[in-house]
């Protein structure tokens, strides 16, 4: 509780007791009148003065003046009635200022549970000077400098380990509580927690752009993105208030003239009354308060599993994905390629392998960095000159003064090269010498141990149609499809093909079915970007990801896709629920409080009730571990 | 240009009005209020010099909501 909290809530007590303490006293007339203002005033001082101001501002509508003129009326219709029923009026302007503090405490509790949730920034480095440790702030670390982090402490900045080896605690950045081990060249990234021993870590970057950073960036600016529903929302409110404002004036005013009209007896109190009763109901807080609440929840309940969401719109879309489309390589495999075959070679093996990794040495793709992982020596780049990569095809080059190609059957077609095709499934690395076909490397991907149990999960969460896209050979992405229960496959496509295939399959699907593309978001940017939905995966430390998607996954497990998904659906579920029962609500008692069924007493616990039950609901958003 | 200021507001309602008004602000191109997180986000019309715009932003949220407070 802050400061203004515990001062409302003080106020709140002493109104309460005076009013109950008022209660057994018999005073009468105007002194029982003078008696009931005092706790009506304690209560209610602020509001008047608000609603003044809003008065001389020219915002007329706002819950200040409701509550003003509701309590003011109450208060007067009272004394012109001679009931002494003042009751009613302090009632009416307690339970709103307990609503308002219920409200106010509700959502600062939620925003620290959240903030708790991030609670990953670090707030110093330490830095080796003069052979003594200093606590530095990170922002003023500059890259390429060593720093300290000692067992307990989080990784400030992202780097590379250059001493100690230790375990990391990734849980505030994964939602996994495996933790990881690390020792010299390791990349390290910020946000982890060290958990065993000391670490000296050379700085790759600087803090404003680490991993850490990045993150926080995005939690923090998540629900500024706003959803329809919360547009809806935002917009009801702005027509629903005045608009019952109208409707309690005509019901003051119509009716007792109608009466009146008809030769009867007008009966001004009774609809007076009424129409106040509709001024206490107007008050769209209840309304307006929870939708948004709703989303913070999902979106922090949501971070704690490792799901980063971009904005409440995305969350929305998330729960209406019907097709999910995915890259291959890295996001339903393992990403990591071995070579598991040299075929039909010219030269020695190791010599033909040598060529390839030479030649493929600029290049980062997953397929290369097998390559040079096989050859396993150091790579001397002098050796390779003229490299030219030729997207969806392969690579030639100059190495040792030979002309070599590198890469599958459409480079060697385009080189006008015969080759042996191969047998194995897995990705064919053909390589030419001067000219001349010296044999094919296989190399195959893994598939990741629980991409199939993911594809399931998906269908269960309710999409009804899954596609993988690959640059790969139509016969690996097929086999690998079928392992998995994929519904369609695109297989050998360039990177442009891929955008071409998604927005092919925006074109043909319902406006309402969302598409999600999943990817690794290293190469996939542009396909992210241009889904409904880009989700990457194992974003952690690729910062092209998290700026280029809408859901980031931090870890690479595609169970969380699923996840993501049934997060998503719950909380629109409560975003749903919390809209049709304070509307709903809002509505009936308005219907009553015309007919006269419902007093001010009903209204304000309508009020007050149904903020309470829509804020405790919207709190469950954040509860997703069981999903 | 975008920028984001802290914000201090006690209503979900006064949040929103509290967008329309900057929304509203001579130079201001668009604003979103996240009343969660407590900020706002302005982004200023080509030119303009950001703190001018953002007193005057200012000034019309307290109009709409007098209990307001935008940390320029």
């Amino acid at each position: 509780m802050n400061k203004k909290q515990k001062a409302m809530l003080s106020r709140i007590a002493i109104a309460a007791a005076l009013m109950v303490g008022l209660h057994f006293v018999p005073a009468a007339g105007w002194v029982r009148f003078l008696l009931y203002l005092i706790p009506y005033l304690v209560i209610g001082y602020d509001i008047l003065i608000k609603a003044a101001k809003g008065i001389r501002n020219r915002q007329v509508f706002d819950e200040n003046f409701l509550m003003a003129v509701a309590t003011v009326g109450a208060f007067a219709l009272a004394l012109f009635e001679r009931s002494g029923d003042y009751t009613e009026a302090v009632a009416v302007m307690l339970f709103y200022q307990v609503g308002e503090w219920f409200q106010s405490y509700a959502v600062g509790k939620s925003r620290r549970n959240i903030s708790e949730l991030m609670d990953i920034r670090p707030d110093y480095a330490n830095v080796e000077r003069g052979g003594k440790l200093e606590k530095v702030d990170p922002d003023e670390v500059e890259i390429g400098s060593v720093i300290v982090v000692q067992p307990g402490e989080k990784v400030p900045i992202d780097g590379t380990v250059t001493a100690g080896e230790s375990t990391l605690n990734t849980a505030a950045l994964t939602g996994e509580s495996l933790p990881r081990e690390v020792r010299p060249g390791d990349e390290i990234i910020s946000g982890c927690i060290n958990l065993s021993g000391v670490l000296r870590v050379e700085t790759t970057k600087a803090f404003g752009e680490s991993t850490v950073s990045k993150i926080l960036d995005l939690v923090e600016n998540a629900s500024s993105r706003k959803s329809k529903s919360e547009d809806f929302i935002s917009r009801f409110a702005r027509v629903y208030t005045p608009a019952v404002c109208f409707a309690a004036l005509a019901l003051a005013v119509l009716p007792p003239l109608v009466r009146l009209a008809a030769g009867g007896a007008a009966g001004w109190e009774t609809w007076i009354y009424r129409a106040l009763t509709f001024l206490v109901i107007s008050c769209p807080c209840a309304l307006v308060i929870s939708i948004p609440l709703s989303f913070l929840a999902g979106i922090g309940g949501a971070s704690k599993a490792g799901v980063l969401v971009k904005g409440s719109n995305y969350l929305e879309a998330l729960s209406q994905t019907r097709i999910a489309v995915f890259d291959k390589t890295g996001t339903l495999t393992q990403g990591v390629f071995e070579v598991s075959g040299i075929h039909h070679s010219e030269m020695e093996n190791a010599r033909l392998l040598e060529y390839a990794a030479l030649a493929e040495s600029a290049s980062s793709h997953p397929i290369s960095k097998s390559l040079q992982r096989a050859y396993g020596r150091e790579i001397d780049r002098s050796r390779v000159r003229g490299i030219q990569e030729i997207s969806g095809n392969g690579v030639t080059a100059t190495v040792d003064g030979r002309q070599v190609a590198a890469g599958n059957g459409k480079l060697m077609d385009r080189l006008g090269i015969p080759y042996i095709p191969c047998h194995s499934t897995g990705t064919i690395i053909h390589i030419a010498i001067d000219g001349k076909y010296m044999g094919h490397i296989v190399i195959s991907d893994v598939v990741k141990p629980r991409a199939r149990e993911a594809i399931a999960a998906l269908k269960a969460a309710g999409v009804r149609r899954t596609v993988m896209l690959t640059g790969d050979a139509k016969k690996v992405a097929d086999q690998v499809a079928a392992s998995l229960d994929i519904d369609d496959v695109r297989s050998e496509l360039l990177p442009a093909d891929k955008v071409a295939q998604v927005e092919a399959l925006l074109r043909d699907k319902p406006e309402r079915a969302k598409l999600a593309f999943v990817g690794d978001g290293i190469n996939d940017a542009p396909v992210l970007r241009r889904a409904d939905i880009g989700i990457a995966m194992g974003a952690m430390g690729s910062d092209a990801a998290i700026e280029a998607a809408d859901v980031v996954l931090m870890d690479d497990d595609p169970m969380k896709i699923a996840k993501a998904i049934r997060i998503s659906r719950k909380c629109m579920a409560i975003v749903y629920q919390n809209i049709a029962f304070a509307i709903g609500v809002k509505l009936v008692c308005l219907l009553l409080g015309a007919l006269g069924a419902a007093n001010m007493w009903l209204a304000i616990f309508a009020d007050v009730g149904v903020m309470i039950l829509a804020v405790l609901n919207a709190i469950r958003a954040l509860f997703v571990r069981k999903l | 240009m975008k920028k984001t200021y802290k914000i201090d507001v006690d209503c979900a309602n006064c949040a929103n009005k509290m967008e329309s008004a900057a929304r509203n602000t001579e130079g201001v191109k668009d604003a979103t209020v996240n009343f969660m997180t407590l900020k706002m986000i302005v982004e200023f019309e080509e030119g303009r010099d950001p703190k001018a715009v953002m007193s005057e932003v200012r000034r019309n949220c307290k109009r709409v909501e007098d209990d307001c407070e935008v940390y320029i």
